[in-house]
């Protein structure tokens, strides 16, 4: 299975994305923002980073960009998309996904190992997971705040739209403690923090069983996977 | 030259963070007077001819496409200068 990864000006871990695809069982592919072609990837990672600067808005360039206006064409009939942390504002300024991220409430970037509760495994990046497990996966943003209107967040709650709530801790402000959300189909989830630095042992954030073995983010590249052989 | 003005003001009611720390740094400065200072955004649309109402038109669906969020902001005026 091909799973794509953009690179914008500005992208940080792509590198890393593309790592944790490899060490899911998938074929990374890497894509380039200013090429509309998406090389007929089964399933698109939108990585974190600062895509221009994070110039106007974060993510509000990369959301005009050739690939990911093609992602927004594909995404509508079912491509699987993930958005992590810079992705995720993609997502939100190409209206893949409902609301806004502003900068955290206490004003510093945070970053941290963040323990989220998965409430949807629906969707296509966390259907191996329980309802309702308890994860841990590193955090690092300055503009993680979720903030919708009122309306919106009732629809995303009635609907079962919130994947990730942040747990013990509200690092940023979010609204209802929202820390990733997906959209009607369950094709299209976006985060805050990254599933792609806790995949490998050793490098991942520390468990009660040994110092850096978190690999829950893995979970998510594994899901993708299934969800693609399956369908 | 010809331009449109864009001017965007973060919404009344979020966070605006940048205002924050000017109306800190203006109290510890000695203006008590100055209760609060907020901090949006001018962005100028440069043109090499006369702008037309299309233009305008134009301006005015960028501003509230592109230009800003209105999950997050306001676009509080349109200009030409």
């Amino acid at each position: 299975m091909k799973i794509g990864v953009i690179t914008y000006p500005g992208t940080l871990d792509d590198r890393d994305a593309q790592r944790a695809i490899r060490l899911a069982g998938g074929t990374p592919v890497p894509l380039w923002h200013a090429d509309q072609d998406l090389k007929k990837v089964d399933a698109v990672v939108l990585p974190g980073g600062f895509s221009y600067g994070d110039y106007l808005r974060c993510g509000a360039i990369a959301a005009q960009a050739p690939a990911t206006q093609e992602v927004v064409r594909l995404a509508k009939q079912g491509l699987p998309v993930l958005g992590i942390c810079n992705g995720f504002q993609v997502l939100v300024e190409s209206h893949l996904l409902p609301g806004g991220l502003i900068r955290n409430e206490h004003q510093h970037f945070i970053c941290r190992d963040q323990k989220l509760r998965v409430e949807n495994t629906s969707t296509a990046w966390t259907n191996l997971f329980e309802q309702d497990q308890e994860i841990t996966i590193p955090l690092k943003n300055g503009e993680g705040g979720y903030i919708a209107n009122p309306d919106t967040l009732k629809m995303l709650e009635a609907e079962n739209r919130v994947v990730f709530r942040y747990l013990d801790v509200n690092p940023n402000g979010s609204m209802n403690d929202i820390a990733g959300l997906t959209n009607e189909r369950g094709n299209v989830v976006g985060l805050m923090p990254h599933p792609e630095h806790a995949v490998e042992p050793g490098f991942g954030p520390d468990t009660d069983i040994a110092m850096r073995s978190g690999v829950d983010g893995l979970k998510f590249f594994q899901s993708v996977l299934k969800a693609l052989v399956n369908s | 030259m010809p331009k449109i003005i864009v001017e965007i003001m973060p919404k009344q009611d979020l966070l605006d963070p940048q205002g924050k720390a000017v109306a800190n740094a203006l109290h510890r400065s000695g203006h008590p007077e100055i209760v609060n200072a907020r901090i949006g955004k001018r962005i100028e649309l440069h043109f090499d001819r006369e702008i037309t109402a299309a233009d305008m038109a134009n301006a005015e669906k960028l501003a509230a496409s592109f230009l800003s969020n209105d999950v997050i902001e306001d676009v509080v005026k349109i200009t030409k200068e």
